[in-house]
């Protein structure tokens, strides 16, 4: 380990500001966060196999638009739904000396193992009696991603309100406020996500997800909190209050613009913890009931057949994974780009070329 | 200071109060337990249902049927508690404190492994910032951080049980498998060290070739059947602690510390085979407390016989590399009874466990064996313990890196390097300590936490703990029961929030409780 910071990193030091200093000149707030995001090579990886992963299950057995009787669906690309048993077709697939309904899904290309990359009938196998297990996965999806989006949903918006005011007004509203935050937030979230699943889990999905919303404020609340209470101190609210704008208008066009990189980062966290709780919920009998399908629900079911047929526990797990790593990543990707004291790393080739600008300027 | 406590403890009546409120309601009007009923076809049903709303006193709305139970908590102040009875007539109190070691006995390893392990690694990621380790450990902490518990469970279950125990029958590890492990290792210790290229490559090459070995030769002796780690390995593993004891308080350039260090390792091994004498067959852990306290004596001594300046350096050095290297000691002696307990009846040569907190087929001898029944619960642990560390890992790694990072940032930090401090004492005087002052926050709330938490880990290993007792409480509509594990995860939880609260007064001078 070295003794002392040798003297070329204290000259690289000076010249990592310049360029930081260089790639935001001219810039405002909204593009250096874009600028920042974007330039996060893992966040923006993960956003768009976020989106395909969103694309291709909502678009492959489609949507059902309204509830009950009165909805109609619209119908997706892909050939099997939920419903359909292809018992043919699982036998057809037959793998591992007898087991029916394996994945027929082959990536290895043919001088590896003969057969050639093919997608085939069931590329996620099917299960016992032959559904589709990429039709039952979809819908899984759908269902967990859209309790995600609501419950993050409710979480921001209410956490906000409360974390908002409690932080402007502060005194005795403030008080009351977080004593109220700390009743909800003593219980453990999977406490209370299991006395509402028990409830609601059978009513589907959407009830579920927003009675979840109701209960998944807190935390955000609390930080949303803390930056008012700083930013409220701030000379450009003591400018606007002087130049006569009403609190309504101090909060949301002057403080909440400025508390937005905190909502937003902790937001996406939100909607990480929130698949994991779904799936949780679901998977101890507690959210999501058969005959719908979630993707905790498909684990739970199939956990005993692993040794049988483990793709049906590879691919739903593969999935609450593969949607909660990329949501980390993105929210890490928008705490980088919302953080101004975050120096970005700078690598060897932006350090060249800010060397080469240097030499051509002088 | 006083006032401060008994203003936030009042404020900690109140919120136990509405919390405790709001979860009896929600969960009286969430569920029915007159539901059990409607498809049955007794004769006496309507009687049976008459009795059900007596006994539950259902014919009291819930807000009011609330009272009737906090009196009972209540009554604690003048001595009369009372957390009622569950619906099979046992006293709440006395489940709950069948639960609560178990939970405690669960959650504890895996929540210190998981401290250790995520602090130092996330504060290595923060010294070597945008290195290639700290890219691969960001990643990693990010997958373990998606992963949902009781997916890992059943893969767990599955790859390590089941198919370990099927590999314990022959256990011979195949060239290929070694390779790749010994390869991983020696990469995982080059990203610890860090260095140039070459330094990089070598230290790979470096700990490959040496786990290599170790796997060869466990593979080829029969080690798994027959596990020790011998004089040879205590040695190593007690001089290698004492080389990172050694870096962390005195730096490995003081010839004293040294002295200090390597003497009590070297101590600690000769001791190995007078100290077996304490570990017979009809042990208990009271002959383990003696053994610790023979160590870390001798430690203590070794320290403070090196120097008269700085003695306390140098007996913390002793001590804590006594404390440390006793453990692989007792280790030790618990492989020794692997061979008896894996060809024992119970066992019938599967030594590990999917289910369950002991084996329930053990002979009296053997329950009374010190060794063979700690080892039992040791190797019933191994799954739900490696199950939670792994995910709660990544959160001390992503915290203890954000830390020490902000810490690395400021101002005293340039200071210290500028007056001439070695980089040693820059990072861990001025860097990890104030680091970790946030961190106190986490880890108390974590514990508290942790009682109320691991509802989903107990279930998928059928441990009867307090997620157990949660989880009946639900299912069979048992008021009592779910109040009295409610109150008592929430009571600790803000009791945990007072304590961090204090305790940052306490190690960080910069912050005053306000009189």
């Amino acid at each position: 380990m070295s003794k002392m910071k040798p003297k070329s990193e204290v000259v690289l030091e000076k010249d990592e500001n310049e360029i930081a200093n260089r790639q935001t000149a001219g810039l405002s707030q909204r593009q250096i966060v874009i600028k920042r995001f974007i330039s996060h090579k893992a966040a923006m990886a993960s956003l768009f196999t976020l989106i395909g992963i969103v694309v291709t299950v909502f678009t492959a057995t489609g949507i059902r638009v309204g509830f009950g009787s009165f909805g109609f669906t619209i119908p997706g690309w892909w050939q099997f739904s939920i419903t359909d048993i292809d018992p043919y077709g699982a036998v057809a697939a037959t793998c591992n000396g007898g087991v029916t309904g394996c994945p027929t899904l082959d990536l290895a290309p043919s001088f590896l193992d003969g057969d050639g990359v093919q997608i085939g009938d069931h590329p996620f196998g099917t299960d016992i009696i032959g559904t589709d297990y990429f039709a039952l996965v979809a819908r899984g999806a759908q269902q967990s991603l859209m309790v995600m989006v609501i419950v993050s949903f409710l979480g921001i918006v209410i956490g906000t309100i409360v974390g908002a005011i409690a932080g402007f007004f502060g005194g005795i509203v403030d008080a009351i406020l977080m004593r109220l935050t700390d009743m909800f937030l003593v219980t453990p979230v999977i406490v209370i996500g299991a006395v509402i699943g028990f409830r609601f889990g059978n009513l589907g999905v959407i009830p579920l997800a927003l009675m979840l919303g109701f209960f998944a404020w807190m935390g955000l609340a609390r930080f949303v909190r803390t930056e008012f209470l700083t930013l409220r101190e701030r000379e450009f609210v003591d400018a606007a209050r002087v130049a006569g704008a009403s609190n309504r208008r101090i909060i949301f066009k002057h403080i909440l613009p400025n508390a937005m990189g905190i909502i937003i980062v902790v937001g996406t966290l939100l909607m990480s913890s929130a698949i994991l709780i779904e799936t949780s919920l679901s998977y101890l009998g507690f959210g999501v009931r058969p005959p719908d399908v979630s993707l905790g629900l498909l684990i739970s079911e199939y956990q005993g057949t692993f040794s049988i047929s483990p793709w049906l526990f590879w691919w739903p797990g593969a999935l609450i994974v593969a949607i909660a790593l990329c949501v980390n990543f993105i929210g890490d990707g928008l705490r980088d780009a919302f953080d101004p004291r975050q120096r970005r790393h700078i690598s060897a080739k932006d350090r060249k070329r800010a060397k080469e600008m240097k030499g051509m300027q002088s | 200071m006083l006032q401060y406590v008994f203003r936030r403890l009042g404020m900690m009546f109140v919120v136990v109060f509405g919390a405790s409120f709001l979860a009896y309601n929600l969960q009286a009007y969430s569920s029915n337990p007159l539901s059990v009923f409607t498809e049955s076809t007794e004769q006496n049903k309507n009687f049976l249902i008459a009795k059900m709303i007596r006994d539950l006193q259902l014919d009291v709305p819930p807000p009011i049927r609330y009272f009737s139970w906090l009196r009972g908590i209540v009554g604690g102040l003048w001595g009369d508690f009372d957390m009622g009875l569950s619906r099979n007539d046992i006293p709440v109190i006395e489940l709950l404190g069948q639960a609560i070691p178990v939970t405690v006995k669960l959650v504890i390893t895996a929540t210190f492994l998981a401290i250790i392990l995520g602090i130092s690694v996330g504060m290595i990621t923060a010294i070597r910032q945008y290195s290639r380790f700290d890219y691969v450990m960001t990643f990693i902490s990010f997958l373990l951080y998606s992963l949902p518990i009781f997916w890992v469970a059943v893969l767990l279950k599955e790859f390590m049980a089941i198919q370990f125990n099927d590999f314990l029958a022959d256990p011979k590890i195949p060239p290929i498998t070694i390779a790749i492990f010994s390869l991983t290792i020696g990469f995982i210790f080059a990203g610890f060290a860090g260095g140039t290229r070459a330094q990089f490559f070598a230290i790979v090459a470096g700990g490959a070739i040496f786990s290599a070995a170790i796997l060869t030769f466990m593979s080829g002796s029969n080690w798994f059947l027959e596990p020790a780690l011998g004089i040879f390995g205590i040695s190593f593993l007690a001089l290698s602690n004492a080389a990172i004891v050694i870096q962390l308080i005195s730096g490995l350039d003081s010839k004293k510390g040294r002295q200090a260090g390597f003497g009590t390792a070297v101590a600690i091994a000769a001791l190995y085979y007078p100290l077996q004498s304490l570990m017979t067959e009809d042990a208990s852990f009271l002959n383990v407390l003696a053994i610790f306290a023979v160590t870390i004596s001798v430690g203590i001594a070794i320290g403070y016989s090196i120097s008269k300046i700085d003695r306390r350096v140098y007996i913390r050095i002793g001590l804590f590399t006594a404390l440390i290297s006793t453990f692989p000691i007792i280790l030790d002696r618990f492989m020794k009874e692997f061979p008896n307990y894996m060809n024992s009846d119970a066992i019938n040569n599967r030594p590990v466990p999917t289910l369950g907190q002991n084996n329930d087929m053990l002979t009296p001898e053997q329950l009374e064996n010190f060794w063979i029944s700690g080892l039992d619960t040791a190797i019933h642990l191994v799954l739900p313990t490696i199950a939670l560390t792994l995910i709660s890992f990544a959160g001390y790694v992503r915290f203890s890196r954000g830390s020490l990072l902000e810490v690395l940032n400021m101002d005293y930090i340039r200071t210290a390097r500028a007056k001439g401090l070695t980089e040693r004492t820059v990072i861990v005087r001025h860097g990890m300590r104030n680091a970790m002052l946030p961190l106190t926050t986490i880890l108390v709330n974590d514990f508290a936490g942790l009682l109320g938490g691991a509802i989903i880990t107990e279930g998928v290993f059928a441990w009867k703990g307090m997620g157990q007792l949660f989880n009946d409480a639900l299912r069979g509509y048992d008021m009592n029961l779910f109040m009295g594990v409610f109150i008592l995860s929430a009571t600790l939880t803000v009791l945990a929030n007072l304590v961090a609260d204090l305790l940052y007064g306490v190690v960080d001078p910069r912050i005053r409780i306000r009189k």
